[in-house]
């Protein structure tokens, strides 16, 4: 009997190892499904969290208030954990057996390029909540995305240097595919800035401590700034590791740095971080007349009402973004897929979180540079970057 | 390389290797009385960690610490009562088995009770940008913090194993089994007592490294596979072995930025661990005669 209940604990055991513990899709009154590719769990969990939290929050909202042109919205959220390979049999799973209309996600861009041509050859509406350029470039006329393009960030990280004299720099990045992306652009587009990559490093995403390459780099006395380009927490723990060693030259984040938390980790050393970001981070200081404004204040307090655990962050916006777009596409043309795929790649003056998205056949983002605002880090809180 | 630079790497090598030294030695306490290998030992110390994190909202940090490392000692000795103790003679394959489903369990627990945020318990002298001057080098007094508690929690042990009974009956089990029953030893409370041990030095060492590494739900696997290779890399069951090796791991890696990509920082111990496995199976200090007559 003992030697029975052991194997069958094992069973179990390995049976949770395969399934992990992915959150049971949310059954509500059947209409448009609405699919969604979420890295809820895993390394990436800090974008895949609040995204479905976002997108359970508007589809609350959106059928309480009567549905979209009177259809009820079913979301049916699968947890991917970041893992690419689990992104590519959910998302035949979501096209083949639950026929859904549209999917939103995944997380993370290695995990969408993975998914890219499985949603063209579906003619699945893919609109996905990762940043990497390549997403979009070349299009792919079922394909989306949300969140603003890694060289529009660098554009603004390298405008911002040269506003400040610097020419020199040190780039590192998290071995992801929105690392090693971002790695990409920052090398290519230095030159039309004038700017000089000294040292280009790696680290792995589950780094814990950085201090040896702190102390590499430090040792070079050209590197005017940093420049670090990851989704991970090591964002913070380098700027710990650098001011620890008394390294006070500027650092630079990329748009993967939009999450408080990373700003509390961090503590002191994440004081004066300079970064990209939509203008969600810095909702209440904007001009009134900034279009984006109520949309961003709105869903700032509905989010942490809703979630007051949770503060809001730019990475639970690109699903807002996602879903605002689809919705906004499914009112246009109804529910038929190539009329909303239409619609949606002729969407102008769309506000979102963001940014105004204006999209286009050659245009599958529809935001540009403007929709970044340099942000850094004071007292522990975001605000504008001002020189 | 100027000497201020290397005292830099050094330090950054000494405080990774005492971490692993740490979760190494949880690896050894285990496996010198059970034989087996637990991996859930890098889950020992998130929970450490987490649980003091969450109880430094309600009460000072030294007793927040201390609750955290008493509750994970609590789990230990739940987690060897409920999965471990009851298999009559089971084979090595199917108790590491278990302990990696235990692994897996703990996280997913992590997951629900913390989610996927990563927190840190605040520095315990100064804060993230404090730091001291060693020769010309510049410290995080928190580094000093780990490689002193870490020291002395490996002093502490090895006065344990030597000079206390409790300690003797430990190796006794380790040694030969079946001996220390015949002389009147409750092995099976032994082996509650080394996964109390080893989730205890777990949990210490999470709350220390807690300000400098950040703690997460998923910390656990990635500690668990360098304190697997110190382990290894020492000699299994060799406790002081395992401080050098951890010691000689870290150095390495630390140093490795100088010359190689901080990419190929990983893959150094990965291929240690295979070289290890390859050549000196039985560990750089270990004998290989002893090896031979172990099951694994």
């Amino acid at each position: 009997m003992r030697r029975v209940l052991g194997s069958l604990l094992t069973v179990v055991i390995s049976f949770c190892l395969v399934a992990g513990f992915s959150p049971v899709p949310t059954a509500k009154a059947e209409n448009i499904k609405v699919g969604a590719i979420l890295a809820v769990t895993g390394g990436a969990s800090f974008l895949g969290g609040p995204e479905a939290r976002t997108l359970e929050m508007m589809v609350e909202e959106i059928n309480a208030n009567g549905g979209v042109n009177g259809n009820k919205l079913e979301l049916i959220i699968k947890d991917s954990g970041g893992n690419p390979e689990k992104a590519i049999s959910f998302a035949k799973q979501l096209i083949e057996e639950d026929k859904v209309f549209a999917i939103i996600g995944p997380s993370t861009s290695g995990e969408t390029m993975k998914i890219k041509n499985i949603a063209e050859e579906a003619q699945m509406i893919l609109l996905s909540c990762a940043a990497a350029e390549v997403i979009v470039n070349p299009v792919a006329k079922y394909v989306f995305k949300t969140p603003q393009k890694d060289s529009d960030a660098v554009k603004k990280i390298y405008g911002t240097m040269k506003d400040l004299g610097i020419s020199k720099i040190a780039v590192l990045t998290g071995n992801t595919g929105f690392g090693n992306a971002g790695k990409g652009q920052l090398e290519n587009i230095a030159p039309e800035f004038g700017i000089e990559i000294l040292a280009s490093e790696v680290y792995d995403k589950q780094a814990t401590d950085l201090s040896a390459i702190v102390a590499k780099l430090m040792a070079n006395k050209d590197i005017q700034a940093v420049v670090n380009w990851s989704i991970v927490p090591a964002q913070g723990i380098l700027a710990k590791n650098m001011r620890q060693a008394g390294w006070d030259v500027p650092l630079f984040q990329s748009h993967g740095f939009g999450n408080i938390k990373y700003v509390e980790a961090g503590g002191a050393a994440a004081e004066g971080i300079i970064f990209p970001a939509g203008r969600l981070l810095v909702a209440y200081s904007l001009p009134d007349d900034n279009p984006q404004k109520t949309l961003l204040v709105k869903y700032k307090v509905d989010y942490e009402t809703k979630y007051p655990e949770d503060k809001v962050s730019t990475f639970g916006g690109h699903a807002y973004d996602a879903l605002t777009i689809l919705v906004a596409g499914i009112e246009q043309a109804g529910l038929d897929k190539e009329k909303v795929r239409d619609a949606i790649e002729n969407l102008k003056e769309l506000p979102g979180t963001a940014g105004i998205f204006n999209f286009s056949p050659e245009d599958h983002n529809g935001l540009d540079i403007n929709s970044f605002e340099m942000l850094t880090v004071k007292d522990g809180k975001f605000a504008i970057y001002s020189k | 390389m100027t000497p201020e630079l290397f005292i830099q790497y050094l330090f950054a090598g000494i405080t990774y290797g005492i971490i692993y030294a740490i979760v190494a030695i949880g690896f050894n306490i285990i496996y010198n009385t059970t034989g087996i290998i637990n991996f859930a030992q890098g889950e020992f110390v998130m929970l450490g960690g987490m649980i003091a994190i969450t109880m430094n909202a309600f009460m000072p940090m030294t007793l927040a610490i201390m609750v955290a490392v008493l509750i994970t000692m609590v789990v230990g000795a739940l987690i060897e009562m409920v999965f471990i103790r009851w298999l009559e003679s089971p084979s090595v394959l199917r108790m590491i088995i278990i302990t990696i489903g235990i692994s897996i369990l703990a996280r997913e627990v992590a997951l629900h009770i913390w989610g996927e945020s990563v927190r840190a318990l605040p520095y315990f002298i100064g804060n993230e940008v404090t730091s001291v001057s060693i020769l010309g080098a510049r410290i995080s007094p928190q580094v000093l913090w780990v490689i002193g508690v870490c020291s002395l929690m490996v002093a502490g042990l090895s006065l344990f194993f030597k000079f206390t009974s409790l300690g003797r009956e430990m190796r006794a089990c380790a040694a030969n089994r079946r001996a220390a029953t015949l002389c009147g030893i409750n092995t099976k409370n032994m082996v509650t007592l080394s996964f109390v041990l080893s989730a205890g030095i777990g949990a210490v060492a999470g709350c220390v490294m807690s300000p400098i590494t950040y703690s997460d739900y998923s910390m656990g696997p990635n500690l668990a596979i360098k304190g697997f290779t110190v382990a290894i890399l020492g000699g299994l069951g060799n406790s002081l072995a395992a401080v050098a090796a951890g010691l000689l791991l870290g150095i390495i890696e630390a140093f490795s930025v100088s010359v190689l990509p901080l990419a190929f920082q990983d893959a150094i111990a990965t291929a240690i661990l295979l070289l290890i496995l390859f050549i000196r199976p039985h560990g750089l200090f270990g004998s290989s005669e002893a090896a031979s007559l172990k099951e694994f």
